[in-house]
């Protein structure tokens, strides 16, 4: 049940370029716990982990600020911080992370069968969700956002855009809101939001949206080019993905998350990542369902 | 089961944008595909070099990148395009369009040489030997073939979801992401879908192809 | 084109002629090539972005980038095709023999299976193992390949069996062979080798569909070219899709030249199917050979 090797070929190629191309890399806020397998409740998964020494988490590689993979292999992100410190807190190192890549339309099923013990995605807790897998977080809160040209005067938010075409990922949160929230819009979508940046600055698309994190990365990148318009229209709280019912699991990622939030390690995993464009936010409250 | 039902208009929608997408990029490539065709037997080197040119970049890159190619590439040389239908039916029609021109010119090689010489001996010239005489007895051995690159064309609309268009396989992933329990039935009923289109011609073609050897 | 259909041999001013219009042709669309080009440079796509492959920013190497594509892309674009191609031959043969059963039942349900798998995308079915089954993204790229392949193989297998002489298997019959061993001892292996080109160029069309694994994340070429051009920005997606484009367009065109040697071979051995039975390609004319048109992806 847990982690299927057959599909990690790749990754293991990844992790091997990892070990001879990783050098750079100064940011270790996360130094593995001291703990072993027995300081857990016996058959839990914590102790399985633990025992294990690895974890295969599941994130984002495309997305900027949260989860990115340059072509050495090493992926960075705030999910990724996030995904460290919960590796951390049952004893394993960052090197024994097997990094899968999940896409946004297939994060739940990744989850049900087993082939990742956690997700940390830009993962959006919501109810449908809720019936095939649990969340434990939130560890942050986002909102849907829209991004446009700096010239454009005539979207200033979700209502204005009546008739106008919007950019955003196959199968995501984002997506679906617009389609079922805002049927006047013409919704195009990509597998990628960097997919989305050209069409805009050339005029095939009016808007993209999606997370406002994300879009602030793109402004940080061609601020020239591109700025954030309105407030937020939904509430998008960040999750992390677990097999439905592991509940132990959920209030041990739960307990990790306050206790990070507490002691700044939260913050540190912020301002490495995220924080180099965003301003550090205020940690959200873990929802304990 | 019941949700099936209740999105039986969004099938409806992805099925119609496929059926488009298949009709529209395939009348284009019969055309495209069978004037390459002609670039090909032409007696100008320069036009049989870009027809073969063409043909075999189109057989030999995978259709996602001809997609990348119109969707991305194209807009960055300063040539924009409307996202979604266009882009696609353009990517179909330059990729089907080489695997025509292949049918087609296998086709024209069927035809014996004696009908091409007898056209040339009532006085004929080589474009009306071609469009009287070769192309009319050639089209018919090539039919069959055609109709399995069209069927073939019909699947490859799916590729038009990964770049902006909401055609059937489109529609099955996001209602597979709103419909998260019913995700087995979702595929399904696409399934069912792309069949109602390329089972019947299928049958068509084995039809159509049996004929022709009866014919003989 | 001499001793073609269409044309006489054409005398000296009919050779002239052409070749001023050729020339002609040639220049034009140079012309317009030049064009294009110049335009693309005076949109800066030849530009300092190509230094992603020798001197890359945000502090990756040129070496990370090629291993990125040529061994972690190319080599999951490979392995995948590898791991698909043996297996989709390998139910493609029980297909095609099943079909050829005498039990109805059995022969029907086979028809049938090959019949709904060839009318399904290869993308919707890597769909179906990823959402339905829960593979993985290999799993699933590895299912869609299979499935799809397998009945396009045995199709080409059955135009084989269809394109072989009567006689042979009267042959077998003749010396007391069953039909099953028939089948086997005397059929396949002659189809198999006639069909060798057609399930070359079948494998070529496998390698290219691996490209839609990009869309269910299974990490390939196509899929290392856009993680490259998210991590580095969306201006160096040109350099990128040139590069891995040509990547494709040489394996693909490697593996099409070792077609047509295979089939010339036979052919100089008197072993390809049209010289084996007229009549009997003739029943079959787009299933043979040069005519992967009908196998197309």
């Amino acid at each position: 049940m847990r982690r299927r090797s057959t599909g990690l070929v790749a990754l293991a190629a990844v992790a091997a370029l990892t070990l001879s191309a990783c050098g750079d890399d100064g940011e270790t806020t996360t130094e593995p716990a001291d703990v072993e397998a027995a300081d857990f409740p016996e058959g839990s998964t914590m102790a399985e982990l633990a025992d294990a020494g690895s974890i295969t988490i599941g994130t984002k590689f495309d997305q900027p600020l949260f989860g990115l993979v340059g072509p050495d292999g090493t992926p960075v992100g705030f999910d990724v911080e996030i995904g460290k410190l919960v590796a951390a807190e049952l004893g394993i190192a960052e090197d024994d992370i097997n990094w899968v890549e999940t896409v946004s339309a297939n994060r739940e099923p990744f989850i049900q069968e087993g082939q990742v013990d956690i997700v940390v995605a830009t993962y959006t807790i919501n109810d449908e969700r809720k019936e095939v897998i649990d969340f434990a977080g939130p560890y942050y809160e986002a909102g849907q956002s829209l991004l446009v040209r700096t010239d454009e005067t005539e979207i200033s938010g979700p209502d204005d855009l009546a008739g106008k075409t919007v950019c955003s990922v196959d199968g995501s949160t984002p997506a679906g809101n617009i389609e079922q929230n805002y049927p006047d819009a013409e919704l195009v979508t990509f597998g990628a939001y960097t997919d989305c940046l050209d069409p805009l600055r050339n005029g095939q698309v009016d808007a993209v949206t999606t997370d406002n994190v994300i879009l602030a990365g793109y402004v940080a990148e061609s601020p020239d080019d591109f700025q954030i318009v309105g407030d937020l229209f939904t509430e998008e709280p960040y999750g992390i993905g677990l097999a439905k019912g592991d509940d132990d699991f959920r209030t041990f990622i739960n307990d990790t998350l306050e206790a990070a939030y507490e002691d700044g390690r939260w913050a540190a995993a912020w301002e490495s990542t995220a924080g180099e464009v965003l301003d550090t936010p205020e940690p959200p409250t873990v929802d304990r369902y | 089961m019941d949700s099936v039902i209740e999105a039986l208009p969004r099938f409806w929608d992805g099925f119609t944008t496929t059926l488009f997408l298949a009709v529209v990029s395939g009348v284009l490539s019969l055309v495209f595909g069978t004037i390459l065709a002609t670039f090909r037997v032409s007696p100008l080197k320069s036009l049989r070099i870009v027809g073969a040119t063409i043909v075999e970049i189109g057989r030999n890159t995978p259709l996602t990148l001809v997609f990348i190619f119109f969707v991305f590439i194209l807009p960055s040389m300063g040539y924009i395009l409307p996202l979604g239908r266009v882009p696609a039916i353009i990517a179909l029609t330059v990729y089907t369009s080489a695997f025509v021109c292949e049918a087609v010119r296998s086709g024209i090689n069927s035809v014996s040489v004696g009908q091409a010489e007898a056209a040339r001996a009532i006085g004929l010239g080589s474009t009306q030997t071609l469009s009287l005489v070769v192309l009319p007895q050639a089209l018919r051995t090539v039919v069959p073939p055609l109709i399995n690159v069209l069927i073939a064309l019909t699947k490859n609309t799916s590729v038009a979801a990964g770049f902006a268009v909401v055609e059937l396989t489109a529609t099955g992933r996001g209602l597979a992401r709103d419909y998260p329990a019913d995700v087995l039935w979702m595929l399904l009923g696409v399934a069912f879908f792309y069949l109602l289109i390329t089972i019947p011609a299928g049958t068509l073609a084995g039809y159509i192809e049996r004929k022709v050897v009866f014919s003989r | 084109m001499s001793g073609s259909v269409l044309y006489d041999a054409p005398g000296p001013r009919t050779r002239r002629i052409e070749r001023i219009a050729s020339i002609g042709v040639a220049i034009l669309l140079l012309a317009v090539l030049a064009w294009v080009f110049k335009g693309m440079v005076d949109r800066g796509l030849f530009d300092s972005r190509w230094e992603v492959f020798s001197d890359p920013p945000k502090g990756q190497s040129a070496a990370d980038v090629w291993r990125s594509l040529l061994v972690v892309g190319l080599g999951a674009t490979l392995r995948a095709a590898a791991t698909a191609a043996p297996l989709a031959f390998a139910l493609a043969i029980i297909l095609a023999v099943l079909r050829t059963s005498r039990l109805r039942l059995v022969s029907g349900l086979a028809t049938a299976v090959i019949e709904l798998l060839r009318g399904l995308p290869v993308l919707l079915m890597m769909f179906f193992g990823q959402l339905a089954l829960g593979l993985t993204a290999f799993e699933a790229v590895i299912f869609g390949l299979v499935l799809y392949n397998a009945a396009i193989v045995a199709e080409i297998i059955r135009a084989g069996l269809a394109a072989l002489p009567k006689g042979q298997v009267e042959a077998g019959t003749a010396v007391g062979l069953t039909r099953w061993q028939t089948l086997r001892i005397v059929q396949l292996p002659q189809v198999l080798r006639l069909m060798l080109p057609s399930l070359i160029s079948q494998f070529v069309v496998l390698l290219k569909d691996t490209s839609l694994g990009f869309i269910v994340g299974y990490q390939e070429l196509l899929r290392m070219m856009q993680l490259n051009y998210s991590f580095f920005g969306d201006q160096y997606r040109f350099p990128l899709f040139v590069v891995v484009l040509s990547i494709y367009l040489i394996v693909n065109f490697t593996l099409t030249r070792v077609a047509i040697i295979v089939d010339r071979r036979l052919a100089e051995r008197g072993q390809r199917a049209d010289k084996l039975d007229p009549n009997a390609v003739v029943a079959v004319p787009h299933n043979i050979g040069r005519d992967q048109s009908a196998s197309a992806p």
